[in-house]
């Protein structure tokens, strides 16, 4: 199964960043280009639990094709879920189901944020993403 | 200026995370151990463990005694005296879950329990649920713009339907000794039994049960530097008298058929089945430990320390420290940052400070914030931890703004 192209470019960019700095600039990147949120998915209904930050997540199959979108008031997290949505969007249902999505986390250098311990929320925002994955 | 720790080396999992590139500033949640307790749990372990209270053998002797001793430590660390009993629980939250269910049986609909603002959950919600239960009114003391417990309104808001009184000694957000011998005056006037949440308190000077006068005093040992999986309910003779057995089982019994039983008093009437017995050994040491530092140098220790913080962080811009920290910690925002951000970049930085809401969801909604920073100390931190905090804290707000 082939990478989106946007993952291609977020692997390549991830791949080659040195050190924490680059690293926090680049997810920081990430996040401004998500493209807003409606103000009406913003609602209690599309909140991610878990969260040390607000995050919403809304999706919906186009076509056959999956559709995410997502937003934060937390800069990082929004970085962290602007590269969820590279790897998982325009994928079939079949295809989402699997695709490894901690793997990928793991091949951007970035497996650290889905410790259990961790707060940030981005495994809560997995989880989330599985559930609407999930419905009929 | 330099302020080295004298106890650093005392705790060898400090030099342990500074070889992972580790500063730990997160001692409100938990603190580090003295080699003075690992050396007493292998001792312990290492020689044969035994279960207390039961057996007529040797090990059995050898470790009810080692076990009871630490009960002496711990009623001497309070100044407990002959005024009650010391009472091992698995934490503070099960010594507050243990007031709020074996004093139940007092409260009538209607009656009020007070509490304050800036309660740990632990010692809101055990109280909120019985609440709940009997069908009584939780009154909420509120607090003053520096973070204590309005005087003024709790004169007003006590009066001769209040059951119960239940405080936090020392708030695991702001910072701030809470002015218990007024409470408690008041809370007494109206013959309420008294509850002090010492979890915080404890781990910061001595303090005197019989002199505060409270009926019961609660502490979690893993903060003051003890195993974890124990707690200590300090309670007052004629305070327990009214503590009604909550949970049931093994060596908490006088006797038994099968269908009726008597229970034992204080303590041992509340310490059913098993109790930690390695960690009750291991406090007693940490106690012996502490009991053998220069109590006035560990003040002035952390007092230099906390002053260095709030320097430091008032050097800063756009830095809103909540309320005004006294001791032990400082919890804070930055104007236009997300303490999540913040907190991502810290950890990256392998700087350990805890962000969120702190088991403290009211009092963060009441500052309108979803949660803080939170850096909080110990004796075996130096200025060198700060400094390397406070660089860290530079970089990530270079990077955020």
């Amino acid at each position: 199964m082939s990478l989106p192209a946007d993952a291609v470019t977020a692997l390549e960019k991830f791949q080659n960043a040195a050190g924490w700095e680059q690293r926090a600039r680049l997810l920081m990147q990430w996040g401004d280009r998500l493209p807003a949120l409606n103000d009406v998915d913003k609602v209690d209904a599309n909140r991610v639990h878990g969260c040390e930050s607000q995050v919403w997540l809304v999706g919906a199959l186009q076509d056959g094709h999956w559709q995410f979108a997502a937003s934060s008031d937390a800069r990082l997290i929004r970085g962290l879920v602007a590269l969820l949505l590279a790897r998982v969007n325009g994928l079939s249902a079949p295809e989402l189901r699997q695709v490894d999505l901690p793997q990928w986390f793991n091949q951007l250098g970035l497996s650290r944020q889905l410790s259990p311990s961790r707060s940030n929320g981005l495994n809560a925002v997995l989880q989330r993403m599985n559930e609407l994955a999930s419905l009929p | 200026m330099m302020i080295p720790s004298p106890w650093r080396a005392d705790f060898p999992a400090i030099a342990a995370l500074q070889r992972q590139d580790q500063t730990y500033l997160d001692n409100a949640a938990t603190t580090q151990k003295p080699q003075a307790l690992l050396d007493a749990l292998t001792h312990y372990y290492a020689n044969g463990a035994a279960n207390v209270h039961r057996a007529q053998h040797l090990p059995g002797a050898h470790a009810t005694q080692a076990f009871e001793a630490s009960r002496s430590k711990v009623a001497q660390w309070l100044n407990a005296g002959d005024s009650g009993q010391i009472i091992f629980t698995h934490g503070a939250t099960s010594a507050l879950n243990l007031l709020a269910y074996g004093l139940e049986h007092l409260f009538n609909p209607g009656d009020e329990i007070v509490i304050s603002a800036l309660e740990h959950h632990a010692n809101l919600l055990p109280w909120q649920q019985l609440a709940q239960r009997r069908e009584l009114k939780l009154v909420i003391l509120p607090l003053d713009a520096n973070g204590l417990i309005d005087l003024d309104a709790a004169a007003q808001l006590m009066g001769p339907q209040t059951r119960l009184l239940a405080v936090s000694q020392l708030s695991n957000v702001l910072g701030v000794w809470q002015p218990l011998p007024a409470l408690l005056a008041m809370a007494k006037a109206h013959d309420a039994l008294t509850v002090v949440d010492g979890a915080q308190g404890v781990v910061h000077g001595r303090h005197d049960v019989q002199a505060l006068g409270c009926d019961f005093y609660v502490f979690s040992s893993h903060k003051l530097y003890g195993p974890d999986g124990l707690g200590v309910l300090f309670g007052r003779n004629e305070a327990l008298k009214q503590l009604r057995h909550w949970q049931f089982g093994g060596e908490m019994v006088l006797d038994t058929d099968y269908l009726h039983a008597r229970f034992r008093p204080a303590p041992l009437g509340f310490e059913a089945g098993t109790p930690p017995i390695a960690a009750v050994i291991g406090l007693g040491a940490t106690l012996d430990y502490l009991t053998g530092l220069d109590q006035d140098a560990v003040n002035a220790h952390e007092a230099a320390l906390h002053d260095y913080l709030l320097k430091g962080l008032e050097a800063r811009n756009g830095i809103r420290l909540l309320g005004k920290p006294q001791l032990a910690l400082a919890s804070f925002v930055v104007e236009g940052v997300h303490n999540s951000d913040l907190a991502h970049l810290l950890t990256e930085q392998g700087i350990a400070v805890r962000a969120g809401h702190h088991c403290a969801m009211p009092l963060l909604k009441s500052f309108e914030l979803a949660g803080a920073i939170r850096v909080s100390l110990a004796l075996y931190n130096d200025s060198e931890d700060l400094e390397r905090f406070f660089e860290a804290l530079d970089q990530a707000l270079e990077l955020l703004r």
